[in-house]
């Protein structure tokens, strides 16, 4: 049984319709990255795994139970964690803090403590008590990043993470990645960067205009046929 | 010259008393953007119940007050579960409007059970006991204790904000209320949380307002009225900063009263005016708001 | 036609068949309120008075909060301003009362030029509470005046009350006395206010200034993208509600013929109820605050009496509206029937429609 599963996945923005039955499938353990054009679905399709839409309950499933209708927070106890588009940091709170918040609403053992966070991103130890929007874009990222793994999630889902950020920088953070990989979290990654999307993943969806245009694995996907369904006709 | 000194200080004591009130309204603002239009009226509220407390017990005010502060917390949580929880959805007008109904409802209610006679908190001996700091200038206990009362509140209110998991989740809920739940924070409860905690605040600004003076239940508004100005002036987002507003609003109105006593509550109103004018986002505002 | 929409086939519209017919039967109906006077006893003649200036002020209100977002607690202030402007002007002035309304519209529009500036730097539900303030302001500062009877305030004395321009008039024609021939141009003043209230709101809305206030009620930002100035808007807005407001608030004490700052400012008479009617009408329409005024009338009549129960009513009524049916009766009624009385909406009427 696949660890998380979304069935016929639709979501709405009002009237506008952003999500058209998505079907996607993310096994134990595995790394899926989501490609596709700005305002494909990439975002609303991680939100409504996270809880932020809601939808018929037997949307998405994890572990076999029906969560598509759960709120956020109920989601983020169970173990799926969002490190949302933009960074998103609290303004009110240091890098540490926004580090802690992250397992106000779960706190269990596992490989991600406040420590070994900092030996992930050894960057950010040294501005722990800096208030979060002094740092700089790469440095946020690692905490918004942390901040979804202390809760010791089961599923990481990563919104963009190299968004903005310098080349050096992104590859800081897919080497990261590496290592959360290697501790035995999924991971659902949204990417614009499709080079790194390949690099980093077992198998790959493809999304345009809400709907799903490709899957496979990186291996047998061709560049035609990767375009193709980026972009359409 | 001593007669200034003595406004000075008697304003800065009376601060003390603007501190307490403005204290619940400015931990509501921080925390959810709620504008409570009927933070006086509830402040009236907590009196009354204060001095039916120690009618029923024979208490004096202050263990009243202690018996009190349970059931405040429990009715301010009550109120902004069952009630104000659903007027935030992002709209302006329903929770001013929703509050403001309150408010009217309050005050009609006191009435209706209490009557419009003024009332007052009788502290017996310690009304009238003073510190002497000169011949002429002296100050009385229970403002002290009031200004004193402000200062332990305000530190509490640091402490809880700002050193505990809570507080990190009041601020993390009041900066991104979307992003917070993703951190299993249920807003909801931590709203009706903070309503409580307001409540107990407002609770004892209650008590030092009952033996400050007379109070009746159409006192409400004005209390309001300085709260909210004391935390303008302050500057949002500062529990400090809360109590230098009251301070201000407390030494403009002494001073005023100096110089004619019918212009004390203008010359509160006009320094707050004032402030708002040259310093639009108060003397000690926070950076990010 | 215009040579353009000749040529492109296309119109704004915004009348309605069923706006067409209630503008008929409004205008019917204008007559015979202004005629009522005529017929009816004093009493009632007193009653309408309250229910057109309720109407008047529930209009600028609603024009202020629902189209133009600024949700004022406040306007005891013109209110009272007024009252106490029309009485400064007959008394200490010798100005004619009914010249003295119309002056005090001009004097409340200056006044209120710089109240904007200063309040205008709160937003949102802060921007209301500041309007409170300011409006005590002027209720100390009036209250200070030994002229105007200080707290206690003071009364029009016949030489003033007498002496209404219409008055000698009026007693011939229809054979009254003179209390009651005051009643009856405070009436006909009231009503104009009230009609020219909806008037005023009806013809903004239709403006460029209408298109402005409803880009800026449904975003302020992209309002801004687009050109307009939102300060100005609001501004202007401000202005000229305070202006009709302290007009109001002249007639309301021009037939009371008393004031004291407690009364003339009074949060429960010019904001309290009027915000009820609004809520109840619906707010963010004309129709609204007009059906609000006729139910609220109604409350008031018939359970007034109840004295602090009733207000405990219209609390419960006002929070209980905004919870299940916050666009009010109204609203309700548009949205089920599909009613508009007052089209402020621009239809684009495509082809040739004659």
């Amino acid at each position: 049984m696949p660890l998380l599963e979304t069935r016929a996945l639709a979501a709405f923005y009002g009237d506008f319709q952003a999500l058209y039955g998505i079907d996607t499938v993310l096994e134990a353990g595995e790394t899926v990255a989501i490609i596709g054009a700005n305002g494909a679905g990439k975002t609303t399709y991680l939100k409504s795994i996270a809880g932020l839409i809601r939808g018929p309950a037997e949307s998405v499933s994890f572990d076999g139970a029906p969560i598509g209708a759960s709120a956020a927070a109920e989601v983020m106890k169970r173990g799926i964690a969002l490190v949302p588009e933009g960074r998103r940091l609290f303004p009110s709170l240091t890098a540490e803090e926004n580090l802690l918040i992250g397992r106000y609403g779960r706190d269990v053992p596992g490989p991600w403590s406040l420590e070994r966070i900092y030996a992930l991103f050894p960057p950010i130890k040294g501005r722990r008590n800096s208030a979060s929007m002094t740092l700089s874009g790469g440095e946020q990222q690692m905490v918004a990043i942390g901040r979804a793994l202390i809760s010791n999630p089961r599923v990481l889902l990563c919104d963009e993470i190299s968004l903005g950020l310098a080349p050096i920088v992104v590859r800081a953070l897919y080497e990261a990645l590496r290592h959360i990989k290697a501790a035995g979290t999924s991971v659902i990654l949204v990417e614009q960067d499709i080079v790194q999307a390949i690099k980093v993943s077992d198998r790959i969806y493809c999304f345009q205009e809400g709907r799903l245009s490709l899957s496979g694995r990186p291996g047998e996907l061709s560049r035609e046929q990767i375009h193709l369904a980026y972009f359409g006709t | 010259m001593t007669v200034w000194a003595d406004a000075l200080i008697q304003g800065i004591l009376l601060g003390g008393l603007y501190a307490l009130f403005a204290a619940g309204l400015s931990l509501i603002f921080g925390i959810m953007r709620l504008v409570n239009l009927a933070h006086g009226d509830l402040i009236i509220l907590a009196a009354f119940v204060i001095l039916t407390v120690a009618a029923w017990l024979n208490l004096n005010p202050f263990a009243a007050t202690l018996a009190a502060l349970p059931i405040m917390f429990i009715v301010g949580f009550a109120l902004q579960h069952l009630l104000l929880n659903r007027t935030l959805g992002g709209e302006l007008l329903p929770p001013l409007l929703v509050t403001f109904g309150l408010s009217i409802i309050i005050e009609n209610a006191l009435l209706e059970l209490f009557s419009a006679d003024s009332r007052r908190l009788l502290g017996g001996s310690i009304e009238t006991a003073s510190i002497a700091l000169s011949p002429d200038v002296a100050m009385g206990v229970v403002p002290l204790l009031t200004l004193a009362s402000a200062l332990v509140i305000i530190l509490a209110l640091n402490v809880i904000f700002y050193r505990t998991a809570l507080g990190r989740a009041f601020r993390a809920t009041s900066d991104d209320v979307e992003i917070a739940q993703l951190m299993g924070i249920d807003h909801p409860r931590i709203f009706s949380l903070a309503m409580a905690l307001a409540f107990v605040v407002l609770t004892i600004a209650a008590l030092y307002l009952g033996m400050h003076a007379n109070f009746d239940p159409t006192a409400g508004p004005e209390r309001l009225l300085y709260a909210f100005e004391a935390v303008i002036v302050g500057g949002l987002g500062s529990f400090w900063g809360t109590l230098f507003g009251g301070i201000i609003i407390g030494v403009a109105q002494t001073t005023g009263a100096q110089l004619n006593p019918e212009w004390q509550i203008l010359a509160g109103h006009v320094a707050f005016l004032v402030v708002l004018v040259v310093k639009p986002r108060g003397l000690f505002p926070r950076a990010t708001d | 036609m215009t040579p353009t929409e000749r040529k492109s086939g296309y119109r704004i519209a915004t009348g309605t068949p069923a706006s067409i017919v209630a503008g008929a039967v409004a205008l019917a109906l204008v007559a015979l309120l202004a005629l009522l006077p005529s017929f009816a006893a004093r009493d009632l003649v007193q009653e309408f008075i309250f229910v057109f200036y309720m109407a008047a002020l529930a209009q600028c209100w609603n024009l202020l909060a629902g189209y133009a977002g600024l949700v004022s607690v406040g306007q005891q202030a013109f209110v009272g301003l007024g009252g106490y402007l029309l009485f400064a002007l007959t008394i200490m002035a010798g100005i004619d009362p009914l010249a003295a309304v119309v002056l005090t519209g001009a004097v409340a529009a200056a006044l209120a030029l710089p109240t904007a500036v200063i309040v205008f730097r709160l937003r949102g539900a802060y921007f209301a509470i500041g309007t409170w303030v300011v409006a005590e302001v002027y209720r100390l500062v009036f209250a200070q005046f030994k002229q105007l009877g200080g707290g206690t305030g003071t009364s029009l004395g016949p030489d003033i009350t007498n002496t209404v321009y219409g008055i000698a008039w009026i007693k011939s024609f229809l054979d009254v006395r003179t209390p009651a021939a005051r009643d009856i141009i405070s009436y006909w003043v009231a009503l104009a206010l009230a009609v020219g209230a909806i008037l005023l709101v009806y013809f903004i809305l239709r403006s460029r200034l209408g298109l402005a206030l409803g880009a800026i009620r449904d975003s302020e930002d992209a309002a801004e993208s687009v050109g307009v100035d939102n300060w100005r808007v609001k501004l202007t807005i401000y202005v000229i509600v305070a202006a009709a407001t302290g007009m109001i608030g002249a007639l309301i004490y021009l037939q009371k013929a008393r004031i004291s700052p407690d009364a003339a400012f009074s949060v429960l008479d010019w904001t309290a109820y009027v915000i009820v009617i609004v809520v109840i009408g619906g707010i963010g329409t004309i129709e609204g605050p007009i059906l609000g005024t006729a139910i609220f009338y109604l409350l008031q009549r018939y359970l007034a009496s109840f004295g602090a129960w009733y207000l405990i009513l219209l609390g419960a009524l006002a929070i209980a509206i905004m919870l299940y049916a916050p666009k009010g009766l109204w609203g309700y009624l548009a949205d089920r029937y599909g009613l508009i009385l007052f089209p402020t909406r621009r239809r684009l009427v495509i082809g040739s429609e004659s």
